[in-house]
Parts: structure tokens; sequence; C-alpha cells
């Protein structure tokens, strides 16, 4: 990354008493188009659902700690009635699944990420004073609350065999069509199409601001590697999102008016569903880890006090990462019966995106490489997610392979594969950033013991949790079964008491947040020392409520 | 040379969706058919491990169906704690567990360990302590070059066994392979031998009670196996009657899916005689995790004489009746392969 130096032409003190002027409570937080207002709305939310999200994880690993049904039944009867058979359980099973599911990718990692983060930092760090469209941001913040309300709501509705939408979070048809009788696989897929058109607002507003609201001097070749990380990811939304709801429209439709798009009877196709949803949904992805990527680059430059390395490697490996991502979707598909030729290409083309992932990790290294490094707690959460990531990835690689995909799609083994790239990926790199930037946010400090053991107990939880389940995959347990042969037990027990310590370690972590908050020391406004060059670090922490009123000017000396 | 034709038939079978309209509505009547056959299912099996499915619907059977066969511990089954792949009995299965075990499998580790060795070793040369002074390298076009082009080198090295591997799984069967038609039905399979014609029978999920009085693994063993011949190839068209299922058989290196208007093939020779298990590999409803798969491959012989306790005709005689329009067949010894 360029070191950028930030010459400001008016004082920041000396505007305070007009920037920081701040609406009442109810203008403030339900009418609000500040863009750190906002990002704080959506860290918050994030926040709320990522503790629903993961109290389902919870419920699952129990269930799975053993074979048998020890609790499922009793939880359906609870949610149905006393009258629920063990078929509404199993349902109530794949209700939880499709939730989980639902509800971390749309619900906790992209709003933390692009709309926490993303609206928090992308104007500062280009030296903008907000966001290029403030109402409109407002709105993407509040479509989510009805999109929440309406998946949340879909589990007290029949959905088939039991109440709530048991679909996965793939809503592949037929399952999700004629499998599917009640309102709540239409809820659900109403959620989505909110949740969608909140994100497409989202991109909206950050590919402008960032093509058009850069300071004077902030080349695109100049901005720090987050705003790239949010530019490539707007982009990914923009043109992912828009197949999704064409795809689950037409599922709308079949299910609701007779359509018969994904209809063999009707001269549709199963497997047209699953070809739109993956165009998507393999950009989604990317849409969740990117960001992660963008944040620890900013960290690991920041604590080993050096630039970035290779900065123009590492911001066109994303972009590489984008465009790759939207030309390998069918690897979700590879035992639907595609053609050889198919596969083969698909198999190819998957194993390409090694390449620029590659270059993050190995750059990543080359950063830390020759530098000052000080373990402060965002630091050793960025560390933590280039090994995990790395090892997510490598799994990756194998799955990459359309022969050898036939016997671990959908086992454990892809369970285990995409955990290690979201849940320890994208999630460390979300507390990476959360640490990194809560003193800038709250302008408290956090407590620098809870947040280290908060990592180091998160750490050997989410490992004793998920890597067990390489090992389910390759003896061949599938996904999405409540139930499962004795052989599986002791890696399933093994995974269950990983989730304990994992739980554990969320403990920790919120103690640390209302600890800091409430009594937390008073954070400077740049608390990281001389390896924090972004812009945030020159406005006082927190921020006054309108920075840059006065455009800061970036110094053309910074070279790479 | 070999390779390339084969791939050229494999693409050609990209067509065989074409074939999907009419499977779907042969499907649709099976659903129909095979509904209330799925209450009784349950019945055959109390009589344990007495014959296999339809014997006493089939009243033309004179010949007994040979015994149930006992499955083996920890062989086409999961074995507990176990850390890699189960044993394969197919030759695809033995190039696919190769290529895991002795090529990615070392390779992802490989790179793990270097990714984690490196980083430790930067780590600590590296802490405030001991290196106050950062360096201000922020390039080094070489190093980069090299971390591009390495990973690309061992991509392709990987590529060419993976490509290969591909190929080979798409080889068609040969024209004398047994056919089954395998339907997946919410919450069970059917199973139906159409060149032997024996009609569909279905295969339920034997209870807890029932599978531990069979000896068999619990949520692994149906009532009804799908019985297959060992050592003579196999072809499988698999079908969905309602929703998406997938059938899958991890020691087989199959899984396919089971899409309603489509006719999936799937073709393998199963090296010798066993039990294998597997279970639905798609999301398809309250019970999917309660439709197990079991095979029983029988030596050849003992396969004719399960086809014709079903009141079926093995393989040979089917094959000369439809080419020379003849009479019905003799009894199959003669087929041994």
């Amino acid at each position: 990354m360029t070191t950028i130096t930030a010459d400001h032409h008016g004082d920041h003190a000396h505007d305070h008493h007009d920037a920081d002027h701040k609406p009442a409570f109810f203008q403030r937080w339900f009418m609000s188009t500040n863009h750190k207002d906002i990002g704080t709305l959506y860290l918050i939310f994030a926040i709320i659902a990522g503790i629903i999200g993961g109290g389902i994880s919870g419920l699952m690993r129990a269930e799975l700690a053993h074979p048998g049904i020890q609790y499922l039944h009793t939880w359906a009867m609870m949610m149905d009635g006393p009258e629920a058979t063990l078929d509404q359980a199993y349902h109530l099973w794949n209700v939880l699944i499709t939730a989980h599911g639902l509800i971390m990718v749309f619900f906790m990692v992209m709003p933390a990420m692009i709309g926490g983060f993303g609206n928090w930092f992308v104007p500062i760090m280009i030296g903008a004073p907000d966001m290029a469209f403030p109402r409109m941001n407002n709105v993407s913040f509040w479509l989510l609350i009805p999109a929440f309300a309406l998946l949340l709501g879909s589990t007290f509705v029949p959905g088939g065999t039991g109440n709530g939408a048991g679909t996965g979070w793939t809503v592949y048809a037929p399952l999700s069509t004629s499998g599917s009788a009640g309102p709540a696989v239409d809820m659900a897929i109403l959620s989505l199409h909110i949740a969608g058109a909140s994100s497409i607002l989202g991109a909206i507003n950050f590919i402008t601001t960032i093509l058009n609201m850069r300071a004077p001097g902030m080349t695109l070749h100049k901005m720090p590697l987050f705003v790239w990380s949010v530019l490539v990811t707007a982009f990914l939304l923009l043109l992912a999102l828009p197949v999704l709801a064409a795809a689950i429209t037409m599922l709308l439709t079949d299910r609701n008016f007779g359509t018969t798009f994904y209809d063999a009877a009707g001269g549709g196709d199963p497997e047209l569903y699953q070809h739109l949803f993956w165009f998507f949904g393999h950009p989604e992805v990317y849409i969740m880890i990117l960001p992660g990527f963008g944040i620890v680059s900013q960290i690991i430059s920041t604590f080993s006090r050096k630039p970035v390395f290779g900065y123009l490697g590492m911001a066109y490996a994303m972009v590489a990462i984008g465009v790759v991502g939207f030309v390998v979707w069918a690897h979700h598909m590879f035992t639907t019966g595609m053609s050889v030729n198919v596969k083969m290409y698909f198999t190819a083309a998957t194993m390409v995106i090694a390449v620029p992932t590659g270059i993050k990790i190995f750059s990543w290294i080359a950063t830390i490489w020759g530098g000052s490094i000080s373990f402060k707690t965002p630091m050793v959460w960025a560390l933590g997610f280039i090994f995990l990531f790395t090892v997510g990835g490598v799994t990756g690689v194998v799955l990459a392979n359309g022969g050898v995909d036939d016997v671990l799609h959908d086992t454990y083994y892809v369970v285990a594969h995409f955990h290690y790239v979201l849940s320890l990926g994208a999630v460390f790199g979300l507390f990476a950033g959360f640490y990194y930037w809560f003193p800038k946010m709250s302008g408290k400090m956090y407590n620098e013991f809870l947040g280290h053991l908060h990592f180091w107990v998160f750490f050997a939880g989410v490992n004793l949790l998920f890597f067990p389940m390489h090992f389910l995959g390759l003896s061949g347990m599938p996904r999405r079964y409540p139930d499962y042969p004795a052989a599986f037990e002791k890696w399933n027990e093994l995974a269950s008491h990983g989730y304990e310590i994992m739980a554990a370690g969320m403990l920790i972590f919120f103690i640390n947040l209302i600890w800091s908050l409430a009594a937390g020391k008073k954070a400077v406004g740049n608390p990281w020392g001389e390896g924090a060059t972004t812009l945030e670090w020159t406005l006082p922490s927190p921020p006054p409520y309108h920075q840059f009123e006065t455009l800061p000017v970036i110094d053309d000396n910074g070279h790479h | 040379m070999k390779k390339v034709k084969s791939l050229v038939l494999a693409g050609l079978l990209a067509f065989a969706p074409a074939l999907g309209m009419n499977g779907h509505a042969l499907a649709q009547d099976n659903a129909v058919a095979a509904a209330p056959a799925a209450d009784n299912a349950a019945a055959p099996a109390e009589s344990a491990n007495a014959a296999a499915p339809a014997a006493e619907a089939a009243p033309a059977a004179t010949v007994a169906a040979p015994p149930r066969m006992k499955p083996t511990e920890g062989v086409g089954m999961p074995k507990p704690g176990e850390f890699t792949l189960q044993e394969q009995f197919t030759s695809t299965g033995h190039t696919a567990r190769w290529l895991h075990d002795v090529m990615l499998l070392p390779l992802i580790f490989a790179i793990s360990i270097f990714v984690l060795i490196l980083m430790i070793y930067a780590m600590w040369k590296f802490r405030r302590s001991a290196n106050p002074i950062p360096s201000k390298t922020a390039h080094n076009t070489m190093i980069e070059v090299i971390w591009t082009v390495l990973p690309v080198v061992i991509l392709l090295v990987v590529a060419v066994p993976s490509i290969g591997l591909l190929a080979d799984q798409y080889k068609p069967a040969p024209k004398d392979a047994v056919v089954v038609k395998v339907t997946g039905y919410q919450w069970y399979w059917g199973y139906e031998y159409p060149d032997n014609g024996i009609p569909e029978f279905v295969s339920n999920m034997l209870p807890e009670d029932k599978a531990k009085a069979n000896g068999e693994p619990y949520l692994l063993a149906p009532d009804n196996r799908l019985v297959l011949p060992a050592g003579r190839p196999i072809k499988l068209i698999i079908t969905g009657a309602d929703v998406i299922h997938a059938f899958a058989v991890p020691s087989l290196w199959v899984k396919m899916d089971a899409v309603p208007g489509r006719l999936n093939e799937k073709s393998f020779t199963i090296d010798k005689p066993g039990v294998y298990y597997g279970q639905c590999s798609e999301l398809c409803g309250a019970r999917h995790g309660f439709m197990p798969i079991a095979i029983e491959a029988l030596p050849p012989a003992q396969f004719d004489q399960w086809v014709l306790s079903q009141g079926g005709k093995p393989a040979g005689a089917a094959a000369a009746e439809k080419t020379a329009d003849a009479a019905p067949a003799a009894p199959a010894a003669d087929k041994k392969i």
C-alpha cells in the first residue's frame, strides 16, 4: 500500500462545534443518513443475527453430539404443539439448517462486513464526508429488518411436513416448489428478495462513492486495500444478486402461479434453478470473504509497520478472484449429471482461483517478513485468518477436482471446507476488523488480555469443531442429517465439544465488549502508532459526526 | 486415442437429458404404483435374513434366492474414528483414491505446513523486540513471479490425473452391462431391472431393532437391497420421482443426483462380492437422512440365480431374446463371466 499522509487544510478541533452536532435520538438512529451511524446500526444488527444464527448451530451440535434423536422431538413439540410427529421433528432439523445458513450469510457476515465496516470506513478511508447517497444508505439498512422478520416469521407457518422452510439455504427446486406446501417458503423467498434489494442498493452506493468521491490525490491505485475489496465486492453484488432475484422469482411463480420453469413435466428443468442459484452463489462466497481480505491487509500492514507487499498484485488478485468467481459456479453441481466436458472445464477453472488466492497469502507473509511486528489483538486474529484460510483454501483445491468431488460432494468434507473459509476465514476477519476499529468507532480501548483470551479460546474451539468434519466427510457422512450411523460418533462428539469451547470464547468477547464500552480507557486518534497510515487514524476517536468538511489532500510522495 | 474416443462418447451423453420428459412421466407412474408397495415392504424384511425382496411376490419363480449376505464389519461402510476415505471396490474408486491419497492430500499438507512454518518463522524473527526497525521493501518482482508461476505449475501437475479421472468416470458401459433403473422417492429407493424383466421393488430403511437383529448398521441398512453382480459391468439409470435425491455409495465411488425429469447414468464394475452401504446425498425433505442404500454384490452365478428367483431373465438370455427374437431363454448357468 501507498503510505498516505493526509495534509489537512482545516483544523478538526476548529470545526468541532459544527461537525459534531448530532440530531436527537429518534432522528439519529431511525432516520439516519450518517454513514457512521448506519454502519453502527448494521454492526448491531449483525451481532443480533449472529447470536441467533450461532445459537441455532448450538442446537444442531447438541443434537449431533451422539447418534439417535435426543432433543429434536422435544423442540418440535415446543414449536408445533405436543402432537408433533417424528417427521415434523426431522422437518424442524431442515428448518434449522436452512435458518442457520441464511442468517449467517445474509444477516450476519454481509451486514457486518459490507454494511458495518464498509459504511464506517470506506468514506473515511477515501477522504469523503459521507456516502454518495445517504438516504439510499438508510433504506439499505432498514430493508434488512423486514427481510429478517420474514425469515424468522417463516418458522411459525406451515412449510410442508412441518412448520418453517426446510429447503436448505440453496432452496433447490423441486423441494422448494412442489416439495414444500404452505407459506413458509414463500416468506423465506420474499425475505431473500428484500435482503437482495438491500444489498443491490448498498452496492450501487459503494461503487458511486468510491468512483466519484475520493479526496484529491487519492487515485484508484492509492486506495487502501480495504476500499479495493469493498469495490470489488460491490461489483460482485451488483452482478450476482439480480440473477438470484430472477431465480427465486421463478420459484415464486412456480409455487403460486402454475409456471413450470423448474418442472420437467411442463418443459422446465430443476437443474436450471441450480445453475442460476450458483451463478449467484459462487460470487456470493467471495462477497463474504473479499472484505475480510481487505481488513486483514490493513491490519497486517499496520502491525508490521510496513506497507503491504505487492500492493498492485494484491488489488488485482482481488479483481481476478472476482472475475474468475463468475465462471466456476457449476463446481457446486458436479454430481448433477453434467457432461464430462463441462465437468472438466469447471474443474480447471476452479483450480485457477487458487493462483490469485496464493498471491494474497504469500503477499501477506511477505508483508510481515522484515516487519516490526507487534502482536496486538487485531494482529493475532489476522494472522489466525491467514493460516486458517489457507487450510480452508487447500481443501477447496481437493474439492475442485470433479472426479474426487463425486465422493466428497454433499458430505461433511464440504461443510468443513466452507466453514474453514467462512467461519474461520470471514469471521476471523470480522473479529480482526472489530478489534482493529473498535477504538476508532467507540472512542474506547478494548481489553487487550480479554481480546487475546477470546482469540485463543475461539481458535481452539473452532478448530476442534470443524477439523474433525474433514474425517467425517472423507469417511462418507452426508450433510444435513439429524442422525447418523454409530461409526460417525467419535468425530461428531468431538465437534460438539469444540462448539462448547467456541461458545465460551464468544462469552469472553461479549464480556470484553460490554466492559470496554462501559469502562474502557479513552482511545487516542491513532492508538496503533506509525504503522497505521490510512485516513481514519488522522481523525480523533470517535471521529466527529461529520468528517472531512474540508477535504484532505493526499500527498504524491508516497510511492510503492 | 482410447481416451479421446471415450471423451467424445461421454460428450454425447450430454444429450441424454433430452429423454428427460419420458423419464419423468414414467417416474410419476411408478410413484403411484410404488406407494402401496412401500407399506408392505417391511413385511418381507421381517423374515429377516431369508430371501431378498419380492421373492414371495414372484409366483413364477422356481429358483430360491441366495441367502441375504452378511456385511463385513468395516467394509463398504464407515469405520469408527476413520481418518480417510473408505476402502474402494471399483476401478474409478482406486484411481480417485490414489489421486486423493497420493497427490492431493500430501500436497495440501505440504502447502499448509509450508505456510505455517513461514508464518511462525517470520513472527519470531521479526517481532518488534527483535526487529524494531521495519524494512521498507514492498516489491520484489522476481518473487512475485515465482509465487504466481509455481502454483500454476503445481495445478497443471494436479490437473492431468484429475482430468484423466473424469474421463475414466464417464467410460460408457458395454452393451452387455446389467442395467438397473434407480428411482429416488420421498423417502425410499426403487429398483427396476428392465433388461431382466424384474419390475420395480422398493427399498425402505430397516428400523433399529431389525437392523440390529440382522447384524447390520442402523441407518445404513434397508430392507431390500439393490442386488448386483460382482465383476460384471453395471449401468445405473438414476432418476427422481418427486424431488431431487442423490444415489451415493462411498465405497464404490458412486454419487449421482436423482433428478425428476432426467435420466442420469452411472457405470461401474464392482471388484468383489460384498455389501456396500450408502445414503441419500441431496436434501430431499423430512426423512432425507432415513433412506439408506445397500448394494449386495453377488458372484455372477448367484446373481443369475437371484434374477431367476425374482421371475426375471438372466442377462445373456434377455439379450439373446432381444436380438434373435427367440423363444424363452434357457437357465443362465452358462452365462458365467
